[in-house]
This record gives C-alpha cells, sequence and structure tokens, in this order.
C-alpha cells in the first residue's frame, strides 16, 4: 500500500518528456553527425589521396578527438542533456564516456584515479562487444563455414 | 545523394536509441552497450557491410559500427586462421579507435580538470 502510494507520488512529480520532441531532435542531431562523418571521409580521401577505408578510420579519430575536447570544455555535458540519443549513440558518445570518467576520477590519483577508472563506462561497451562478436563469429564458423 | 543516405540511416540509429530510452528502463550505457551487440549480429552475414557501401560514413559513425568492425577483423583472421583467429583478429580494425580514444583522453585529463 505505502509503495503503491510513493510510486503513484514519483510518477506524479517526475516531469513528463516529450517523446516527439526527444525523437525528432536525436533522429536530426544523429543525421548531422552521419553527414559529418561522410564529409570527412570524402575531405580526407580527397586530400591525404588515401582509400576510403583508411579515411574511415582518420575520420573516427578525428570524431573522438571532437568529442574528448568538448568534453573537456564542459561543452558536451550540456549538448547530450539536451539531444541525448542523438550524440552518445554516435562514436562522440564513447569518447565523451571515456574523457568523464577519467576527468572525474582524476583527483583520486594517475593510476588509481585515471588509470583504474577510465574504461570505466566504455568498458561495458567493449567487453559486450568482444564477447557478442566472439560467439555471433563461432556460431558462423562452426555452423556455415569460415569463408566470408 | 550519399549525404542523403548517411542522415538518413545515422538519424534512424539515434532515433531508435531514443525511442529504447524513453520507452524502456535502459540507461545511456544500455542502449550503446545494445547497439554494439546489434551491429556485431548484423555483420554476422555481412549484411553491415552493405549499410557502410549504401551509406557511407553515415553508417560508420553510429556505436553500431564498432560491433560491426569487431567482428569483421575477427572473421577475417578466421577465414586464415581457423577458429583461433577470432582471437587474433578481433581487435584488428577497432584498435585504431579504441587506442587513440584512450591516449587522447588520458592526455586531456593530465591537462583539464572537471568543470562541475
Amino acid at each position: 500500500m505505502e509503495k503503491n502510494k510513493y510510486q503513484e507520488l514519483v510518477k506524479k512529480h517526475t516531469p513528463k518528456e516529450n517523446r516527439l520532441y526527444n525523437g525528432m531532435l536525436a533522429f536530426l542531431v544523429g543525421g548531422l553527425m552521419g553527414v559529418i562523418g561522410q564529409f570527412l571521409v570524402e575531405f580526407y580521401s580527397s586530400i591525404l589521396e588515401i582509400p576510403t577505408k583508411e579515411a574511415g578510420t582518420f575520420m573516427i579519430i578525428t570524431l573522438i578527438f571532437i568529442g574528448c575536447l568538448l568534453t573537456c570544455f564542459g561543452f558536451f555535458d550540456k549538448w547530450v542533456n539536451f539531444a541525448k540519443a542523438g550524440l552518445f549513440v554516435p562514436i562522440t558518445g564513447f569518447a565523451h564516456a571515456m574523457q568523464s570518467a577519467a576527468l572525474d576520477y582524476k583527483k583520486e590519483g594517475l593510476v588509481t584515479g585515471i588509470g583504474a577508472s577510465m574504461l570505466k563506462l566504455t568498458g561495458a561497451v567493449i567487453i559486450f562487444g568482444v564477447v557478442s562478436a566472439y560467439v555471433f563469429g563461432l556460431i558462423r564458423i562452426l555452423l556455415f563455414g569460415g569463408q566470408v | 545523394m550519399i549525404y542523403l543516405n548517411a542522415f538518413l540511416f545515422a538519424g534512424l540509429v539515434c532515433l531508435i536509441g531514443q525511442i529504447i530510452l524513453d520507452n524502456t528502463k535502459f540507461t545511456a550505457g544500455h542502449v550503446t552497450t545494445l547497439f554494439v551487440v546489434v551491429g556485431a549480429f548484423l555483420d554476422t552475414f555481412s549484411l553491415y557491410d552493405k549499410f557502410v557501401l549504401w551509406a557511407g560514413g553515415g553508417a560508420l559513425v553510429p556505436i553500431t559500427s564498432f560491433g560491426h568492425l569487431l567482428i569483421h577483423g575477427a572473421l577475417e583472421k578466421a577465414n586464415e586462421y581457423g577458429l583461433i583467429g577470432l582471437a587474433m583478429g578481433m581487435f584488428d580494425l577497432t584498435a585504431t579507435g579504441i587506442i587513440s580514444a584512450i591516449v587522447i583522453s588520458f592526455f586531456l585529463s593530465l591537462i583539464f580538470n572537471p568543470k562541475s
């Protein structure tokens, strides 16, 4: 009984989020990130005269650098609060999570702070990615042969 | 034309992420982790490669491409060396992203202090 009442109270006072608005914003911002990515790929492949595949790697490094730098200046937190999935689903979100963890734990020292905690949030992404890729790859090889 | 495709693909992935975020109890960390797994799943049968061809950089920017790159490198090496190749090639294509993210954020966190 008490629990129900409490939950009702919580529900009443949680600010209602406009899902349509959030979705539109995420779509626009995320799409813009995609366009920036494609622009950078073409920019690098024409300037440095390298194949598109390497240009993609350069593009990812550039976006990671921009994400880290903007997190350090403090802009990125506000932007993520504003655009939500539009900014944390692209690779910038990966950089942001890593950088903010590193900054937050800086006061605990170089080794026990930055070193131990830098991968606190992004570790989940890397570990689940590796485990799932390994399992899927195993299934693919065992059931369908290794021909890619 | 490829810019439009890039916009549509990246926007759509982010829109799906936002819908999951708004309608379930998942946090941002859950959504990104889920997307990496989905990306790895889609590339098990080289489906994600078609997205990359269609949307270019738009398909490389979302975190799903991280899962795609993981399994892509693993399968490439597995083709040559068999099962052990899965472990050999897992980080072949993603290493640049992970390493540069770690190095960049380490040195930047030496320079900057947290804002709040």
